[in-house]
C-alpha cells in the first residue's frame, strides 16, 4: 500500500511538472505576452515600447530559465536600472534586490500583474471563500444524492425508481449557468426569497439569503449523477445472495436495507464522489462569476481574461493539484472501503 | 411609441404553428419507425419504453429545427429593428410581424435567434463528438490491446488532460490570440488526421488479400478525407465548398480535445475486458494481424457502450459549447448559439427575465433528450 502511494505521488509531482510547463508555454504565447504588456502599459504604446518593456522585465529571456526560475531552481536576478541600481519588476510586490531563488519551490507564487499583490495574498483568501462554498455544496449534495440513489435503488423498476431516475436525468441535464438562470428568475425576481447575487457575502458574512442560491446552483448538478451511482450499486446489492438470506430469516426490509445492503452499496459512491472534485472546479468558476462571489473561480477568471502570468500559473497548479489529489483519495480510500481488495 | 402585444393564447398558437415543418417530418418519421418497428434493431427498440420514445421524439425535434431553421424563424437572427428594444413577448413589429419571445437588448428577435442556435449547436456538438470517438478510438485500442509501454505513454498523457479542469484548458485554448499562432491548426492537423488513419486501416486489414475491393475503398476514402483535410485545417478546398471560420475551428478543435480522453478511456476499458474473449483467441490462433482483431473482432463487439457514450457525451459537448459561449470564447459576440444568448441575458436577469428563458430551456431540453435516449439504449442493450 506504501509503495502504491509512494509510486502515485510520483506520476502525480511528474504530471504537475507536465501541465505547469504547457500552461506556463501556453500564457507566454506572443500574442498573450502583448496582451499584458499593453494591460501593464496603456493602449497607445508602441511596438518598441512594448518590446523594451518585454525586453526589460525579463520576458524575453530563454524559455526554460524563465520557467526554471517560476519553478526555484534557477536564480532570479533583480532588475537594473540606467544606473544600475535593482529597482523591484512591479512595485506592489517586495523583490529581493540581490540575486534569489524565489519560486514555487520555495513557496514564492511570484507576482498579479491584475491585482496588483503577491500572488499568495490573492489566492489564498479566495481559495477560503471557495472552500466555504464547495462544502456547503458537499453537505447539501452528498446526503440529499444518497437518499435519492438508495431510495430510487431499493426497489428496481417501482413506480418510486421511475420518478426518481427521471429526475436524476434531468438535474444531469441542467448545467450551473442554466440551473442558475433558472434559480435566479423563480427565487429572486418572481418569488424575492432569495438574492440574486452573492456579491455581500463577501464582505458582509455568509447569510442564508445570499448564499442558498450559489449553493443550490452548484449542488443540481452533481446530485443526479451521485443519485444515479448510488442506485446502480443499490440494485446491484439487492440482487446479491445475502440479501436474500436476510429476507428469507425474517428480517424486515427496513431492516435489511439499513443494516445489510446500504454499507455495501455506499463503497462505489464514495468514489464517484471524490471524482465529482474536477467537475465541481469548472462549477465554481461559473456560480461564482455569475453571483459574483470573490472566490477560486472569480480569480481563476480574472486572471485568465488579464492574462496575469503567475497568478494563472498559480491557479492552474492549485487545481491539478486538487484534482489529482482527490484522485489519489479516492483510490485509497476505495481499497481501504471494499475489503476484497484490501486483501489483495 | 406604444406596442401593441398578442396575447399569451395567440403566442401558444404561433409558435406552434411556426414549428410547422418539424411537426410534418417528426410525424412522418414516428408514424414510419412505430410501423416499421420490428425490423430497425436497436432503433426500433427504442419505441418500448416512455423514456425511449421521450428521447427520441426531443432529438428530433432539435434535429429538425436545425434543418428547417430557415423556414421556422420568422426574422433574421442577427437583424435589430430598434422600437422592439427589450420588448416583453407577443410584441408586434411596425410592419405587422411578431416578437414572440420578445426582443432582447440589441433588440433582436429572441425567438428566431433560438431557432438559430440551434443550428450552430447541432452542428459542432456532433461533429466534435464523432471525430473524439475516432480519436479516442484508435488510440484506445491499441492502448488496450497491447498493453505495456503504448498504454502507460497514452494512458498518461490522456490522464494529463484528464487533470485540466475543463474551464482553464478553454481559457488557454481559446482566445482570440491564439488565432494568430499555428497551435490550433497544427492540433486540427493532428485530429483531422485520425479518420483518414482510422479508415484506411480498417480497410486495408480486411480486404488486403482482395486488391478489386480494396483499392477503390482506399481511393474514395483518401480523396474524400484529404479534401475535407484540406478544406478545414488549411482553408484551401480546391472547390471551395468546404471551408471553416477560424474561430469555429478553434472551439471546435478545443472540444474534441477535452472530450477525446474520455472516449479513450473507455475504448481502452472495453478492449481490456473483450481482448480475453475466445473469439479473439480464436482470431490469433489463426494468425490475423493485431489490428484486424482489435478493428474487426473487438470494435463491433464494444459498440453497445460506445453508442451509449455517443449519446451521453453529445450532450456533454453541447454544455461545453455553452459554457465557451457563457464565458464569451470563440464564439462571435452576436452568435445566437444558446450559451452566447445565456451569456447576455443572465446579466440583465433583475429588469427582464424573457431573454433568459428560451435559451435555457432550449439547451436543457436538448441535452434532456440526450440524457434519456442515453439511458433507454442502455436499458435496451443491457437486456439482449
Amino acid at each position: 500500500m506504501l509503495a502504491f502511494i509512494v509510486r502515485r505521488l510520483g506520476t502525480m509531482a511528474l504530471t504537475m511538472l507536465c501541465l505547469t510547463l504547457v500552461v506556463f508555454f501556453m500564457v507566454n504565447l506572443e500574442p498573450n505576452l502583448r496582451k499584458l504588456s499593453i494591460s501593464q502599459l496603456d493602449m497607445r504604446s508602441s511596438d518598441e515600447h512594448i518590446e523594451s518593456w518585454l525586453q526589460r522585465n525579463g520576458y524575453r529571456d530563454n524559455f526554460f530559465v524563465r520557467y526554471g526560475r517560476w519553478l526555484g531552481v534557477v536564480e532570479k536576478q533583480p532588475n537594473m536600472n540606467a544606473e544600475g541600481q535593482p529597482v523591484p519588476r512591479f512595485s506592489y510586490c517586495n523583490e529581493p534586490a540581490e540575486p534569489h531563488y524565489g519560486g514555487i519551490l520555495q513557496g514564492d507564487f511570484g507576482c498579479s500583474t491584475k491585482f496588483k499583490t503577491t500572488v499568495s495574498a490573492k489566492l489564498f483568501p479566495a481559495l477560503g471563500a471557495t472552500g466555504i462554498l464547495m462544502f456547503w455544496v458537499m453537505v447539501v449534495m452528498v446526503p440529499i444524492s444518497l437518499l435519492i440513489g438508495i431510495l430510487a435503488g431499493m426497489r428496481e423498476g417501482s413506480r418510486t425508481d421511475r420518478t426518481l431516475s427521471v429526475a436524476s436525468i434531468t438535474t444531469t441535464a441542467t448545467p450551473e449557468y442554466v440551473s442558475g438562470v433558472i434559480f435566479t428568475v423563480v427565487f429572486a425576481s418572481w418569488l424575492g426569497w432569495l438574492n440574486g447575487s452573492a456579491a455581500s457575502a463577501t464582505g458582509q458574512g455568509i447569510t442564508f439569503y445570499n448564499f442558498t442560491l450559489p449553493v443550490m446552483t452548484m449542488a443540481i448538478y452533481g446530485i443526479g449523477y451521485i443519485a444515479r451511482m448510488t442506485r446502480a450499486s443499490m440494485v446491484e446489492v439487492m440482487t446479491q445472495q445475502y440479501i436474500r438470506t436476510a429476507r428469507l430469516k425474517g428480517l424486515s426490509f427496513g431492516a435489511v436495507v439499513v443494516k445489510h445492503a446500504l454499507r455495501n452499496a455506499l463503497i462505489a459512491p464514495f468514489t464517484v464522489i471524490m471524482l465529482q472534485f474536477p467537475w465541481l472546479l469548472t462549477g465554481v468558476v461559473i456560480v461564482e462569476v455569475m453571483f459574483r462571489y470573490q472566490g477560486f473561480g472569480y480569480t481563476l477568471v480574472e486572471a485568465a481574461g488579464n492574462n496575469d502570468i503567475d497568478l494563472l500559473l498559480g491557479c492552474s497548479l492549485v487545481s491539478v493539484a486538487v484534482v489529482l489529489s482527490t484522485q489519489l483519495i479516492s483510490d485509497v480510500g476505495y481499497a481501504y472501503l471494499n475489503p476484497r481488495i484490501r486483501v489483495q | 411609441m406604444q406596442l401593441e402585444y398578442v396575447g399569451a393564447f395567440q403566442i401558444v398558437l404561433g409558435v406552434l404553428f411556426r414549428f410547422w415543418p418539424v411537426w410534418l417530418a417528426l410525424g412522418i418519421v414516428l408514424a414510419l419507425s412505430i410501423t416499421y418497428k420490428k425490423r430497425l434493431g436497436l432503433y426500433g427498440q427504442l419505441f418500448d419504453t416512455n423514456v425511449g420514445i421521450a428521447g427520441v421524439v426531443i432529438c428530433l425535434f432539435w434535429l429538425f429545427t436545425a434543418i428547417f431553421s430557415g423556414t421556422i424563424a420568422p426574422f433574421d437572427p442577427l437583424a435589430q429593428n430598434v422600437v422592439m428594444k427589450d420588448a416583453l413577448p407577443g410584441a408586434m413589429t411596425p410592419d405587422g410581424g411578431v416578437y414572440l419571445f420578445g426582443g432582447d437588448k440589441l433588440a433582436r428577435d429572441i425567438f428566431s435567434r433560438m431557432v438559430f442556435g440551434s443550428r450552430i449547436v447541432l452542428i459542432i456538438a456532433p461533429a466534435a463528438t464523432a471525430f473524439a470517438l475516432m480519436v479516442g478510438i484508435t488510440l484506445g485500442l491499441p492502448a488496450g490491446y497491447f498493453g505495456g509501454r503504448i498504454d502507460s505513454v497514452l494512458s498518461f498523457l490522456a490522464n494529463l488532460v484528464l487533470a485540466f479542469p475543463v474551464i482553464l484548458l478553454f481559457y488557454l485554448l481559446v482566445t482570440p490570440g491564439i488565432m494568430d499562432t499555428p497551435i490550433p491548426y497544427a492540433m486540427a492537423g493532428v485530429f483531422f488526421l485520425f479518420p483518414i488513419v482510422f479508415f484506411c486501416v480498417l480497410f486495408y486489414t480486411r480486404f488486403k488479400n482482395r486488391t478489386d475491393r480494396l483499392y477503390p475503398q482506399l481511393a474514395v476514402t483518401l480523396v474524400l478525407g484529404l479534401w475535407i483535410y484540406f478544406g478545414l485545417v488549411f482553408d484551401a478546398d480546391p472547390l471551395g465548398i468546404i471551408s471553416i471560420r477560424p474561430n469555429e475551428l478553434n472551439i471546435f478543435v478545443a472540444v474534441v480535445f477535452a472530450s477525446s480522453p474520455g472516449v479513450f478511456r473507455i475504448v481502452r476499458g472495453l478492449v481490456m475486458d473483450i481482448k480475453t474473449r475466445d473469439y479473439v483467441a480464436a482470431a490469433q490462433t489463426r494468425g490475423e494481424t493485431p489490428w484486424y482483431i482489435m478493428l474487426w473482432e473487438i470494435l463491433p463487439n464494444a459498440r453497445g457502450p460506445l453508442i451509449v457514450d455517443a449519446c451521453l457525451r453529445i450532450g456533454y459537448t453541447t454544455i461545453l459549447l455553452g459554457t465557451l459561449g457563457y464565458f464569451g470564447l470563440g464564439l462571435a459576440p452576436e452568435s445566437p448559439d444558446w450559451g452566447t444568448a445565456i451569456k447576455d441575458s443572465s446579466r440583465l436577469l433583475r429588469a427582464f427575465i424573457h431573454p433568459a428563458l428560451p435559451p435555457v430551456i432550449a439547451l436543457m431540453s436538448f441535452v434532456l433528450g440526450l440524457n434519456l435516449l442515453a439511458d433507454a439504449l442502455r436499458e435496451q442493450s443491457l437486456k439482449d
